[in-house]
């Protein structure tokens, strides 16, 4: 049985040659560079744009600025598109804008026929600005007399939606209730893929063609196609293999930028490569979050009420917007149900780098909070914090209203059950009592659920096209792209098992190409195999069909008495085998009496979402005169459903949770107060976790076939990185009886809680 | 690209020197690590480059005449802790530069640059200080030699004069004869990452490992260029060795450090983890000395 | 200004070439533009990621940082030079897909060529060490768990102390 396997990534040897072509790979030498001219200022209008002394540099071809462009405001989220108007993505951004909303907006572009030229160039420019108050912070944004950032948006207020269930102010009048109050924050943190966003356009037959390192392929058509008010058929993007994603890549960066520089010199090809810099501060981060929560919790270990606001740094454009925040709080009433519950959550604007998708998706940045309080109740209360969490947590049969989730097997137990035998939690809970020495060692732990794909929020359809060759052996097309997570793999997978062909019969078409690629919104929300799996298994199921009702020509064996096993046609009466998929295919294709080119081509609309749950469990050692962590033992344990392939599902793991001790310990953008600038716009200041950070990274998994499923799995891309953070944050706390508060943890923040509760 | 108005390069000392003379404006770049980032980031975009890259003349570690260790400037940081020299008689340099990036740029990064760039965080540089290195310049009036320590002039400046270049360091037999030393990193990260604060010590016990006999501690990023704390020194200097005196020692040190307050670290975190790194860096010099703390 | 040209004369990948260069250009703008070799990658110019590690004389170097005119005289090798005529991979290509040790694929060929350097070294190191002598690269998909067991394995191969 294919499904299950693991099997060598179809692109490995590739991959491991440097054959791989990534997007500047193909760029050819003689291309135009393009580059951008971002705000220095915060917050303001410009005023002016001298142009003069750049123009004079050899090598410039042309200079655009804010006030050339159309001024067509478009969206850039990579969500599916809705036909209903109240529920489209804002449109918010310009090509190139006058107004400037933060340090590092984009204000205009030089193309040059080399890179130091349009270097040169942009340092010559010469823009006058009228300056306006800035802010940065969340609240103070909300607050009255605040800097209004979008006029369609006075008080900064993008988004607010809230829960209410039972009656809080009833419940917490009850007799004995411990009260645990306190506010979280979360950084803003980038993507960090090694491969920096990149593209280069050119015109051709009268289209406009973008190759480019993006997640969504179909979408970023689209949104080229509205940015520059021509028809969206018009366009055509081509997505090649892309060094990483992470949900940066889930948004239009600069496709549409890049497409309106090549139009405006002729359609000669320009190519515009951003910088790690730009990356940075110009691409899009995490949500930074802060929440407030407030539990009132029977001394038995039970809510009586809980109260969650939450505070989403949006910065200066929508991008993805609300959905972020508001995903953080639904997660909230789910994972430990309670009779009475408030939940407000705010999506604001401030003159922040933009905040966008980012793996997780709001769930790292509720997680940190939520479990973070988990802990802070069961020490209030003297309960052990695993048992508090499995007296609380979404019991089995649970049903959420809106997506119809189920919580069909005991799966939390069991997760929990592999991580605490694992890292020997017991035990050292109470080996690690009473600890006095300056080195501490502690343990923690902490859970998540996660959602597999949109639905019900917005379209969750995939479609998938397969084509027998000659010799038997098929091409795959979807549109939901390899981002290195695996997809293109596990999608053989699928088609071999369907089908009943060989694992290296299966060809599937890494690259996308919206010419030529079927429709689909690409890779996102951790959804691939989850909806991939339902049009590949849709669609093996019609070329099959379409084959064995070939076959019964060659045969004269009724279509319902064949099956097609291990690449060859069976009867299933006898199990003879009556001939091969690539006879009965070479038949097909150069038959004089009946030629038939034997394909296949489907859409699957789901309709259905499914719950992935998980757990993290960490040991640390705490240096706490030197205000060192070190993390010495960590486990992620996953119930992702069926594994498809164990190898690459434990690989994305490892990904997900070393993403998570940087949230959790060193990451961190740090935007200057004074200015607005970011402080540490590159790969040295910005701490992400080396080979030297880590210890040995522990993923195992809880394999409960999901019913919902077309191949009985859920998400995994985005939960690895959800529950580590707050799993480090507890263990702390067990190592020093110290609360944090906010992450990363790192040692300035260690530092200044250790003062606070006089550790030394 | 690099945005480079012109690049001269030299073979030999004597051709850079001529360079250096010919060319006052030229900036010298040796393995380029801090010279290149910092004309692509533009603070030195469209200037003229002379490369002392290819002399090597200017590398590798020796002994010379007087049992000095005489290192050229060009000398890769990996290469000294490679260096049996080095490992011999002043290991904990060769672990200071060891903490230096990752290993390419450990490669590619040299001693010469590390100190000429004039900044306090330079791992090599307050181990440099700690050992009383010398510092060798050859410009054409010949070779001018003077302590690391009227070296640094301030942040980002170094005493080089025109038509000058650093051709090695130097750590007198004196400096290093008896002595046995720890540096301690403190940064985010355990790879790839410059310093919040750098802590060198060494010591010289007495016979009978009993005694302090010497000690010397110097710091990076504890003020605007590397420094020694020489309040510490003679606080410790000629004491019995205990813990009691590794932790007046370490608390001694603020009497003369002046770290800032910057984004990177504050004033008071700095100062907190110095103490504990100089304490620290005192009681491993006293047991590598064969001392009982 | 003119632009300022160079010959350098270099091994490439055991090659023996010359080329008119730009004395602007970062060894990584040689190896990509002028031979098309493309492993080299490009993740953030300044010697912080990686991806362009190559091997010259003996040892690994960032390229981006590295000045191309600096390459005369010397042997530059790049990923592409690890495939045997016949296909064959090496063995430390075969361990990183062994050990599913790819997944983007961006950071790969620099981390393959810096286990080549420590491979070559003929010594046996520790977990510790190795990860150590691999801090030089960022990784964003793997948590370099497996890149350290493909290296690893691929050590205690090549030292008779793992079965092939």
């Amino acid at each position: 049985m294919i499904i299950g396997k693991s099997v060598t990534r179809v692109d490995a040897l590739d991959k491991v040659t440097g054959r791989s072509k990534y997007t500047d790979d193909l760029c050819e030498k003689n291309a135009l560079v393009a580059k951008i001219y971002h705000s220095t200022k915060a917050n303001g209008v410009v005023t002016s744009i001298d142009t003069s002394e750049a123009e004079k540099i050899p090598g410039v071809v042309k200079i655009v600025t804010c006030f050339d462009v159309p001024k067509i405001y478009f969206p850039t989220a990579g969500h599916p598109w809705s036909t209903d108007p109240s529920h489209q993505d804002v449109a918010d951004r310009l090509l190139l804008t006058d107004r400037v909303r933060f340090c590092g907006d984009d204000v205009a572009a030089v193309i040059a026929e080399n890179e130091i030229a349009a270097k040169q160039a942009i340092a010559a420019l010469k823009v006058e600005y009228e300056e306006y108050p800035f802010v940065l912070d969340v609240q103070e944004a909300m607050a009255d007399g605040a800097p209004c950032l979008h006029e369609k948006y006075p008080g900064n207020v993008l988004g607010h939606s809230s829960i209410r269930k039972g009656n809080l102010e009833e419940a917490i009048k009850e007799p004995g209730l411990i009260k645990v109050d306190q506010w979280y924050d979360t950084p803003v943190v980038q993507h960090c893929h090694i491969e920096n966003h990149i593209c280069f356009a050119s015109m051709e037959n009268g289209k406009i063609s973008v190759v480019s390192s993006t997640q969504i392929p179909h979408i970023v058509r689209r949104v080229v196609g509205q940015a520059l008010g021509i028809p969206w058929g018009s366009v055509r993007i081509i997505k090649p293999y892309i060094g990483g994603g992470f949900g940066n890549k889930q948004d239009a960066l600069y496709e549409p930028l890049c497409a309106y520089l090549s139009k405006v010199v002729g359609g000669r090809l320009v190519k515009l490569d951003v910088t790690r810099e730009e990356t940075f501060v110009s691409n899009r981060t995490r949500h930074a979050i802060r929440s407030h929560i407030i539990s009132w919790v029977r001394p038995d270990g039970t809510f009586a009420a809980r109260k969650l606001e939450c505070f989403s740094n949006q910065g200066a454009y929508a991008s993805h917007g609300h959905g972020i925040a508001a995903k953080g709080m639904n997660a909230f009433p789910q994972l430990y149900p309670c009779e009475n519950i408030e939940c407000d959550a705010y999506t604001v604007f401030t003159n922040m780098p933009v905040a966008g998708a980012m793996r997780g998706y709001g769930i790292p940045q509720a997680m940190f909070p939520v479990e973070s309080q988990t802990d802070d109740i069961a020490l209030a209360i003297g309960m052990d914090p695993v048992e508090f969490r499995r007296k609380n947590l979404m019991p089995v049969g649970y049903v959420d209203g809106f997506s119809k989730n189920e919580n069909y097997y005991d799966t939390f137990n069991q997760c929990l059950e592999k991580g605490k035998a694992y890292i020997d939690f017991d035990r050292k809970r109470k080996e690690y009592e009473n600890q006095t020495g300056p080195v501490r060692k502690g343990v923690g732990c902490s859970v998540f659920w996660y959602n597999t794909a949109v639905w019900p929020i917005s379209l969750e359809s995939a479609s998938c096209r397969m084509v027998l060759n000659q010799d038997g052996s098929v091409q795959v097309q979807l549109a939901e792209t390899e981002i290195g997570q695996g997809a293109d793999t596990a999608f053989a997978q699928m088609t071999a098992a369907t089908l009943g062909i060989p694992f290296e019969m299966v060809h599937v078409i890494s690259c996308q190409d919206t010419d030529i690629t079927p429709f689909g919104t690409g890779s996102y929300a951790s959804r691939q195999t989850y909806v991939g799996g339902f049009a590949i298994k849709q669609t093996a199921l019609l070329l099959k069909e379409r084959i064995l009702k070939y076959a019964y020509e060659l045969t004269r064996m009724p279509s319902f008495n064949l099956d097609i096993k291990d690449g060859k046609i069976v009867r299933t009466t006898d199990g003879r085998e009556l001939m091969t998929l690539g006879e009965l295919s070479t038949e097909a294709l150069y038959s004089l009496s009946h030629s038939e080119h034997l394909t296949s081509e489907s859409t699957y609309q789901i309709k259905s979402n499914a719950y992935s749950f998980g757990c993290c469990f960490a040991e640390v050692e705490v240096d706490i005169p030197m205000c060192k962590v070190k993390l010495v033992n960590i486990i992620n344990v996953h119930d992702c459903g069926q594994l498809i392939n164990p190898a690459l599902a434990e690989a994305q793991v490892h990904g997900g949770m070393s993403m998570g001790i940087g949230y959790a310990l060193s990451e961190q953008l740090l935007i200057d107060a004074k200015t607005g600038k970011t402080l540490n716009d590159n790969l040295l200041d910005y701490k992400l976790s080396t080979t030297m950070d880590h210890p040995h990274l522990e993923a195992q998994f809880v394999e409960n076939y999901e019913p919902t499923s077309a191949f009985g799995t859920k998400s995994l891309g985005e939960p690895p990185a959800c529950p580590v953070a707050p799993a480090i944050r507890n263990a702390i706390l067990n190592a020093t009886g110290v609360s944090m508060y906010q992450i990363p943890m790192t040692s300035q923040a260690l530092f200044k809680r250790f003062k606070e509760e006089e550790l030394f | 690209m690099y945005d480079m108005k012109a690049l001269y390069e030299a073979n030999t000392v004597e051709e850079a020197v001529k360079l250096r003379m010919e060319h006052p404006e030229a900036q010298i770049i040796a393995g380029g690590s801090d010279v290149l980032i910092q004309m692509r980031e533009g603070k030195r975009a469209g200037k003229e480059l002379i490369s002392i890259y290819m002399i090597d003349e200017m590398r590798g570690v020796k002994l010379d005449e007087e049992e000095a260790i005489r290192i050229g400037s060009l000398t890769s940081f990996s290469h000294i802790t490679k260096d049996p020299i080095i490992q011999e008689y002043i290991n904990v340099l060769g672990e200071a530069v060891d903490m230096v990036g990752g290993p390419q740029i450990r490669n590619i990064a040299t001693i010469g640059g590390n100190t000429c760039n004039g900044v306090t965080s330079a791992d090599s540089a307050s181990t440099l200080f700690a050992w009383d290195a010398v510092i060798e310049l050859t410009g054409p009036e010949g070779i001018r030699r003077i302590p690391i320590s009227d070296f640094y002039i301030k942040a980002g400046t170094v005493d080089i004069k025109e038509g000058e270049l650093q051709t090695a360091v130097i750590i007198p037999k004196n400096s290093y004869e008896g002595y046995k030393g720890h540096y301690i990193k403190y940064a985010n990260r355990n790879a790839m990452d410059i310093a919040t604060t750098g802590c060198s010590v060494n010591v010289k016990l007495s016979e009978d490992k009993k005694t302090i006999e010497d000690i010397r501690i110097a710091f990076g990023v504890a003020g605007p260029i590397p420094m020694r704390t020489k309040s510490a020194e003679l606080l410790a200097k000629g004491q019995p060795v205990s813990k009691e005196l590794a932790e007046a020692f370490g608390k001694e040190i603020l009497e003369d450090i002046n770290p800032r307050d910057s984004w990177r670290a504050s004033k008071d975190f700095r100062k907190h983890i110095a103490v504990e790194m100089a304490t620290r860096c005192f009681i491993e010099s006293v047991k590598l000395s064969g001392g009982e703390i | 200004m003119p632009a300022q040209y160079k010959l350098v004369k270099c091994t490439i990948n055991g090659k023996y070439t010359e080329t008119m260069v730009d004395v602007r250009a970062s060894l990584t703008d040689l190896l990509r533009d002028d031979y098309r070799l493309t492993s080299v990658k490009k993740g953030c110019e300044v010697g912080e990621c990686g991806a362009c590690n190559v091997i010259i004389d003996h040892e690994c170097f960032n390229s981006c940082i590295y000045l191309a005119v600096w390459a005369d005289g010397k042997s530059i090798t790049t990923l592409e030079s690890l495939m045997g005529p016949n296909g064959e991979l090496s063995d430390i290509q075969q361990a990183f897909i062994d050990e599913a040790a790819v997944q983007c694929g961006f950071c790969t060929p620099g981390f393959i060529m810096s286990a080549v350097e420590i491979l070559e070294s003929g010594k046996e190191y520790t977990r510790d060490e190795l990860r150590k002598l691999m801090s030089g690269h960022l990784c964003r998909c793997t948590g370099y768990e497996n890149i350290l067991n493909a290296v690893e394995k691929t050590m205690l191969r090549r030292l008779g102390k793992l079965p092939s």
